[in-house]
């Protein structure tokens, strides 16, 4: 599955548009970054509530797919310009991780 | 010999910032055709490390050096080094304040995780005086 698939069965809003064909391979929910970035897979589909700078930096070097900010929290304006210059893709839904992840599981069986 | 050098200036209290340095070593690497792991690695262990530079030691600088089957990290403050190291290296323990730990660091994991993806890790620091962090990530070129 690649993220605009991703986008279009999950039905996400697109805050940030990166690569948008980009393979999502696995899924990954997380908040506190160091844990994130030590442990989320390449290739990932990120689910957090964390929308600052930080977390684009994170998504970025551990190459994670793309950021999902669950639970409609809130993306920060440096972190957006960040994610439009490095071109990570953002997005955005109101459900929580939880009901999110058992939709992305299904997607990726 | 070192076949690539580069200095990075990591600024203090500026977390806009940090990930420069990581984010250009990385692009570096990619462009050279090291493996994608090695590069994740380098990429985590340096971020992590400037991420501590920023918190604890109001910035310094990392020398990175280049070679075909290595990557040697040196990242070095003027802060007031760690008291005891044996501490700051366990999983879970943090003197990080809390505004840092509301944009999602703090938890601890920082040095830990600086470990877990480096091939050898070595920290030299004197209180009051300041902290070197040598990493060695070895890597294959694809």
């Amino acid at each position: 599955m690649n993220i605009k698939e991703a986008v279009e069965k999950l039905n996400l809003k697109i805050l940030v548009e990166g690569d948008m064909d980009r393979e999502i391979t696995d899924c990954y929910i997380g908040d506190l970054l160091s844990w994130v970035m030590g442990r989320a897979g390449e290739d990932s589909i990120w689910l957090t509530v964390m929308g600052n700078i930080n977390a684009v930096a994170v998504a970025t070097l551990a190459d994670v797919s793309c950021i999902v900010l669950v639970e409609n929290s809130t993306l920060d304006e440096e972190a957006k310009v960040k994610a439009q210059t490095h071109g990570v893709t953002i997005l955005s839904t109101e459900k929580n991780a939880y009901n999110l992840a058992t939709e992305i599981y299904e997607l990726l069986k | 010999m070192s076949a690539i050098h580069l200095r990075y200036e990591v600024p203090g209290d500026d977390f806009t910032r940090a990930g420069e340095a990581s984010g250009a070593v990385k692009k570096r690497l990619k462009a050279l055709g090291y493996n994608s792991d090695a590069i994740r690695r380098v990429a985590i262990a340096m971020y992590e490390a400037e991420i501590n530079m920023v918190i604890h030691a109001d910035g310094g600088y990392c020398d990175v050096d280049i070679y075909p089957d290595k990557v040697e990290i040196l990242l070095a403050d003027k802060g007031p080094g760690i008291p005891d190291v044996e501490k700051a290296m366990q999983a879970g323990f943090s003197t990080a304040p809390d505004n840092v730990r509301n944009l999602g660091f703090g938890a601890g994991m920082g040095l830990p995780n600086i470990k877990k993806y480096t091939d050898d890790m070595r920290i030299e620091t004197e209180i009051g005086v300041g902290t070197n962090l040598y990493l060695t990530v070895r890597v294959n070129a694809e």
